[in-house]
């Protein structure tokens, strides 16, 4: 235990004098996060109801869909073309979002690991972008929907062959 | 008269990365290839560098050993700076020049690192210099001596205080790096469980710009490398990458996706007056300034595949780079003006290197799975990521494909190098 402790300080120190200023370099800083909304809801009593009344306010979303969607689509490789047998999926949280005016969704385009990180990011996007139209086009509100991508940074199954690769090629939809 | 210049011209297959490892770091660097002719020198022991944390002379020596330039030889050399050399034994022995030097510890804690430089030849004092360090920066001030004795003698600049920034990736974990020029000194500078892509130094080397995905979207921030503060200058809607620093460091080329699709915009350093620059139906991305920051080269699918295009920064049309091959991404350009490093797709993914005055483009690797090529300060080197013996390793090449150097971490997939400017 002591030596691991030594070996701690050790790397401490080293961090610190490595830095030849004053204070050390700071390894890891969150970087800021977006502030979001809190909302807010107001709720008004009827007169004469008594002291003993406590008013109600519903802010569930109200679902019609199954508590546990489908989530992915899957792309054939350098497309961005969403395929019809994806299209219930598209519709279910399209459906989702235009019941309730204030949940949010977002889109997550991803490639498999092949080319550039940066051309890949791009290409994500596009996927991302695409599933996002879909969904404008079915009537969901542009407020409601953010399409963002990973690119060839975060596959789903590693792997060096066209079975992995067609399980990395995708757009995830996730609430916000 | 020596053949100085002509000694380096001759390089050939000789390979100018330096550093030998000590067993404890992560990072190793390995030299193919010998030598054409070399300069014969003799380095002596710096007076007083055992008392100091680090062999001012040792690590000079493993710098001039491993440009491939220099061959150490045996032989006096004077007790100090101020001493006078024995030239005609060292003339016996066959040298060419001959350094010496200290490292005496200051009132002030500094250790004062002294070297001067003597023509065996002509019999001739080159001169010498003095630099106060603080015991952290001593393996610096000998590179400073290293590069020194490298323009003396071959009348170009040396990149031995260089450093190389690039992204490990374990599973869980990514962390962006910075390595000396020498493999040695690597120190972490952030640490995360979200992806961490595209690193790009500042000119003057104080500030790197990267794509961070802590917030679970891409945005592009800035760190000050010294101090580890950083702001945040890109978190449009949608993904934002793909920063590069104007060469007068005032201006930042990112790719946004705030308006619908990848496209690159300009914005000063500060994040502020960001401005539309392509204008395509297409992907555009990975822009990087020329040297003299007329110009910004970029990648577009516009025509189809992804090309490297080129446009005026002051206005006017895009026009295409690359012509061969369906497939070409991350262009990098020489400090110098007159090379063209990028990636191409064929049959695997190769490192190509075009002469922008010919339009004629060679490739230098053969590996199959290259990417990120970046220059090094003096447009002699190339670094790039690659795959060797299945495994994620940094490369370095002189720009014609000889030399190489493989730079190895043991077991972590090493990606994104790119070299940092002169001026530490």
């Amino acid at each position: 235990m002591i030596k691991n402790s030594g070996k701690m300080l050790l790397a401490l120190a080293s961090v610190a004098v490595v830095a030849g200023c004053a204070s050390p370099v700071k390894l890891d800083k969150p970087v800021e996060v977006e502030k979001k909304d809190v909302q807010t809801t107001t709720t008004t009593t009827t007169p004469d109801t008594g002291k003993s009344t406590v008013a109600t306010t519903d802010q569930s979303s109200k679902l019609n869909a199954p508590i546990t969607l489908d989530r992915v689509i899957y792309f054939d490789f350098d497309s961005y073309a969403v395929k019809d047998e994806f299209r219930p999926i598209v519709e279910a949280h399209a459906n989702l979002l235009k019941q309730n005016s204030s949940a949010k969704e977002v889109a997550e385009g991803h490639t498999d690991e092949r080319g550039g990180s940066e051309y890949n990011l791009a290409l994500g996007q596009k996927r991302a972008e695409a599933v996002v139209q879909q969904m404008k086009v079915l009537g969901v509100g542009d407020s409601q929907l953010e399409a963002v991508s990973y690119g060839k940074e975060r596959p789903a199954v590693d792997g060096h062959d066209e079975s992995a690769w067609a399980k990395n090629r995708r757009v995830e939809l996730r609430s916000k | 008269m020596w053949p100085r210049r002509q000694a380096l011209r001759a390089l050939g297959a000789s390979l100018a990365l330096p550093a030998l490892t000590p067993a404890f770091a992560q990072f190793r660097v390995e030299i193919k290839g010998t030598g054409a002719t070399q300069i014969p020198i003799v380095l002596g022991r710096f007076r007083d560098e055992d008392r100091q944390p680090q062999s001012i002379s040792a690590i000079v020596r493993a710098d001039l050993e491993r440009s491939g330039v220099f061959r150490i030889v045996d032989g006096p050399a004077p007790a100090d700076e101020n001493g006078l050399p024995d030239y005609n034994t060292l003339r016996a022995r066959g040298a060419d020049a001959v350094v010496a030097g200290s490292a005496s510890r200051l009132a002030d804690g500094r250790i004062d690192v002294r070297f001067r430089l003597w023509d065996v030849v002509k019999g001739a004092d080159q001169g010498g210099q003095s630099e106060p360090s603080l015991p952290v920066d001593l393996r610096l001030a000998a590179h400073h001596v290293s590069d020194q004795i490298y323009q003396k003698l071959t009348g170009e600049r040396g990149i031995f205080s260089t450093r190389i920034a690039y992204v490990t990736k374990a599973p869980g974990k990514f962390t962006l790096r910075i390595t000396d020029a020498d493999g040695e000194n690597i120190q972490p500078a952030l640490i995360d469980n979200e992806p961490i892509i595209s690193p790009s130094w500042s000119p003057d080397g104080s500030e790197l710009a990267y794509v961070t995905f802590h917030d679970k979207k891409a945005k592009v921030v800035i760190r000050n490398v010294r101090q580890g503060s950083i702001r945040e200058v890109a978190s449009f809607r949608g993904s934002n990458s793909a920063p590069s620093f104007s060469p007068d460091g005032r201006t930042l080329a990112v790719t946004l996706s705030k308006d619908g699709g990848s496209h690159v915009y300009l914005m000063d350093r500060s994040g502020a007056n960001v401005r539309r620059f392509t204008d395509s139906t297409g992907i555009d991305t990975e822009a990087k300034f020329s040297p003299d920051g007329a110009s910004v080269y970029f990648v577009s699918d516009r025509g189809g595949g992804p090309q490297i295009y080129r446009q005026p920064v002051a206005g006017g049309a895009a026009q295409r780079v690359t012509f061969s091959g369906a497939y070409n991404i991350s262009p990098a350009l020489s400090p110098d003006g007159k090379l063209l490093a990028y990636i191409s797709r064929g049959s695997g993914f190769k490192v190509m290197v075009m002469n922008l005055g010919t339009g004629d483009a060679q490739a230098i690797s053969d590996t199959n799975d290259d990417e990120s090529p970046s220059f090094a300060p003096n447009s002699r080197y190339i670094i790039y990521a690659t795959k060797a013996n299945g495994r994620d390793v940094l490369m370095t090449s002189l720009t014609d494909g000889k030399g190489k150097a493989t730079l190895i971490e043991s077991g972590l997939d090493i990606r994104e190098p790119v070299w940092g400017p002169y001026g530490r």
